[in-house]
């Protein structure tokens, strides 16, 4: 069997269905070997979207989604994609065509060392250098980027190797020596954790992106409905909670809800559930958290003490550190009642900026739109976002009813993301509706998918809040730089109407609250991608903002 | 180079057992220098196992920044195994060759003197230069080149730290 014949086949035994990608010169022995197999095909305009689209599927299946590339350019353009999965511990196994081995270090034709440039972006890396190897390596690189901390993993495969035969032995067990992910927490910093919980007044839950990995929703649920108290999450961490649930109070942080913002500098504990304590998250490492406990569960020891000190570390995979949590608590205490001081606190700081945070004058606003998108969809509806006000926007209005149905690029950031994202999002769940946040600048860098959504029939929508501006750095030049506005406007290019009718899809413009209603409900039921433009006023800011360098207690709500 | 306590922290000997295959130290590098981590000296070889290398670092580090250089060097996947070593518990030693100019009789011979004293070897004289190979804990070695510094250093080459525990802890 082939090096390229066994990658196919090594794929499947994994469980892969789907590959995002694109050829070249230095992968046509893969492309030539997938002619006949069962593996889909998915092949992108850009590879950066093969990226993406491998890391919506991924997140979505939570396991690992694949991407193909060939050598030198393919791969240097799939490293934003792989970036982003990165920071965001997504695994995405991105499999890429090299120059035959005895070219390697000869500056060859489409050379590039993307090992050395992937590295400091990928948990792991693989070259296998004879065909036999593939099987094996395969294996590992599931194995990596989908347990423990996940994470992308690159397998870097010389064509030569691809072409070269071998007998080829795929094995059902593999063992890394060096890697050693620990699953369940130390059982007696789970009973000072317990200790501290037991005589906590004002605890608050702050559930991160670990939790929407793990899938330890009902877990979650469990400790906070025992407990009685309010959940707060990270915006990684959106959605790990219902968001209709009476103890929920939505993301802190830069752009935190103000409530959320606001008790969690109340609180006397802080049980923070697979968060990572982000500068985005937290503002001010040295002013968070300061005279409460903290209980930090995390399955990555590195996570410990690396930005903020902790009381107790309870170092493993949330959902069994939850479940152990909700057993040994329930030991000592009894599920206690939703009538608490602490809550009633919560119910007042609601009421409270409910009553305070005015409602941008126009007729159709971020807020608005984003609600009537929330009332429409259906609860299981898939969300991904760009990057901007409209993502800031979607984690102040829209609010997210099961849990892990929303995804963003948090921690890097990606313009371009939520677009190809949410196809993957799509090949993931083919049942539900999927939908993408944008921003016209975001969607604007990677609109291209339209191809893909169009002939690969993943019909998503995009809800585009188009102010036809760098939006967010917009609203930082007004505040920062005295509305000095530079190298942010779009001047009305392109018109996305056009651009997706240009591609086979539906564009739709609206202009008043009902034409939104009624494109929303046409989406949902179209089989093919729709594009929703909907005008947001360029001077729309979003609110409310703790400045960067500043703690939560000085946040701005702009009310 | 100060190798005691300094205002950034205390120096630490921090030990790692690592897979033997290409690429493995520009991960380790690499991570050094993406984290902000401040490397005295790293150096790499064999061990009694014929697939695992002993990498040895020294560096000064408060208490949390050696944490993290632990934690994240643990995190790698080629990194089997890490250690910080007590330095009191641990036998630690640096190789330098020093190539000191030394024309008159007097500064040859103060050179040969002090590297008796020392316990170096004279490894090569010429015309006009002695070059000397000194052992011992970094601060020995300081301290010769300290020493011989007057005389003019032509060239210096030094290995970085080698460490091992003692006794039976392994
Ligand atoms: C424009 C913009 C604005 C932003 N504003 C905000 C903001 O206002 N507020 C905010 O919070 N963020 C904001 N972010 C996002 C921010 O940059 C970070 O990405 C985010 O805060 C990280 O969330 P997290 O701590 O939940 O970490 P993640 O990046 O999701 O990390 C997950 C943590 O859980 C651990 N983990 C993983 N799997 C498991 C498991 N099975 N069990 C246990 N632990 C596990 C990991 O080791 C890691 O420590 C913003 C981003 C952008 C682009
Ligand atoms: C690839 C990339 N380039 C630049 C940025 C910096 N950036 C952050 S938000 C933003 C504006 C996004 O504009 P748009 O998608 O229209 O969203 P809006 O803020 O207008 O809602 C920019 C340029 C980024 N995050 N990603
Ligand atoms: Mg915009």
């Amino acid at each position: 069997m082939t090096g390229a014949k066994a990658l196919i086949q090594a794929l499947e035994k994994e469980g892969t269905n789907v590959v995002f990608g694109l050829p070249g010169g230095a992968n046509l022995p893969i492309y030539d070997a997938l002619v006949g197999a069962n593996l889909r095909h998915v092949l992108v305009r850009h590879e950066q979207s093969a990226a993406h689209m491998a890391d919506g599927y991924a997140r979505i299946k939570r396991k690992a989604g694949v991407c193909f590339a060939t050598s030198g350019p393919g791969a240097t353009n799939l490293i934003t994609g792989i970036a982003t999965a990165y920071a965001d511990s997504s695994p995405v196994i991105a499999v890429t065509g090299q120059v035959p081995v005895a070219m390697i270090g000869k500056d060859a034709f489409q050379e590039t060392d993307i090992i050395g440039v992937a590295n400091p972006c990928t948990k792991y890396s693989f070259q296998p250098r004879a065909a036999g190897e593939i099987p094996e390596m395969v294996k590992k690189a599931f194995y990596i980027a989908e347990s423990g901390r996940p994470g992308p993993v690159l397998v870097d495969i010389p064509k030569d190797v691809q072409q070269a035969t071998a007998e080829m032995k795929f094995p059902d067990l593999i063992k890394v020596r060096g890697y050693n992910p620990v699953v369940d927490a130390d059982l007696s910093d789970m009973g000072r954790a317990v200790e501290i919980l037991v005589k906590a007044e004002k605890p608050i839950i702050m559930a991160g992106g670990g939790v929407i990995l793990s899938g330890a929703f009902a877990e979650l649920q469990a400790l906070a409905e025992l407990l009685m108290i309010p959940v707060v999450t990270t915006f990684k961490g959106k959605g790990a909670f219902p968001e209709n649930h009476p103890l929920a109070m939505g993301p802190i942080g830069m752009h935190g809800h103000a409530e959320a913002n606001k008790i969690i500098l109340e609180a006397d504990c802080i049980v923070a559930v697979g968060a990572r304590f982000s500068d985005r998250s937290v503002g001010r490492f040295d002013e968070f958290g300061k005279g409460m406990s903290i209980i930090h569960m995390d399955i990555d020891p590195a996570e410990i003490g690396k930005n903020k000190s902790v009381d107790v570390a309870l170092v493993g995979d949330v959902k069994s550190s939850l479940r152990t949590l909700v057993k040994l608590l329930s030991k000592k205490i009894a599920k206690r009642s939703a009538d608490n001081p602490w809550l009633k606190r919560r119910k007042e700081l609601v009421q409270y900026y409910a009553e305070t945070l005015k409602d941008y004058p126009r007729e159709i606003t971020a807020k608005k739109s984003l609600k009537k998108l929330r009332e429409l969809l259906p609860a299981n509806g898939v969300v991904t976002t760009e990057v901007g006000q409209c993502q800031m926007w979607a984690s102040l209005h829209f609010d997210v009813i099961a849990p892990g149905t929303f995804f963003s690029s948090t921690g890097l950031g990606t313009m371009g993301f939520g677009f190809p994202a949410s196809i993957g999002a799509k090949a993931a769940a083919p049942k539900v509706p999927v939908v993408d946040i944008a921003g016209d600048g975001s969607f604007n860098m990677t609109e291209n998918s339209l191809a893909v959504s169009v002939l690969e029939k993943f019909p998503v929508i995009v809800f585009l809040m188009n102010n036809y501006m760098l939006g967010m750095v917009a609203q930082w030049q007004r505040t920062f730089y005295n509305k000095r506005y530079s190298g942010v406007e779009q001047h009305s290019c392109p018109d996305y109407v056009k651009i997706a009718e240009a591609y086979g899809a539906q564009g739709v413009r609206v202009g008043s609250m009902q034409e939104l209603d009624k494109a929303i409900k046409a989406a949902i039921k179209s089989d093919v991608a729709t594009v929703i433009d909907i005008p947001i006023d360029p001077d729309e800011d979003v609110y409310p903002f703790v400045a960067p360098g500043t703690g939560l207690k000085d946040m701005i709500t702009g009310a | 180079m100060a190798t005691t306590a300094t205002q950034s922290g205390s120096w630490y000997i921090v030990t790692a057992l690592v897979e033997n295959k290409p690429g493995v130290l520009f991960r380790v590098t690499n991570l050094f220098r993406a984290r902000n981590f401040n490397i005295e000296s790293i150096t790499v070889g064999s061990t009694e196992q014929k697939d695992l290398s002993r990498m040895t670092i020294t560096t000064n580090s408060d208490e949390r920044t050696l944490d993290q250089l632990v934690k994240q060097l643990r995190k790698l996947i080629d990194v089997v195994e890490v250690k910080v070593l007590d330095t009191e518990k641990t036998v630690y030693r640096e190789l330098a060759l020093i190539k000191m100019k030394a024309v008159d009789p007097t500064t040859r011979s103060e050179i040969i003197n002090y590297s008796t004293i020392f316990r170096g070897n004279i490894l090569d004289i010429g015309k006009e230069t002695i070059t000397v190979e000194i052992t011992g804990t970094p601060d020995k070695i300081d301290a010769f080149k300290n020493l011989v510094e007057p005389y003019g250093i032509a060239q210096l080459s030094r290995t970085g730290v080698s460490a091992l525990p003692r006794g039976v802890e392994v």
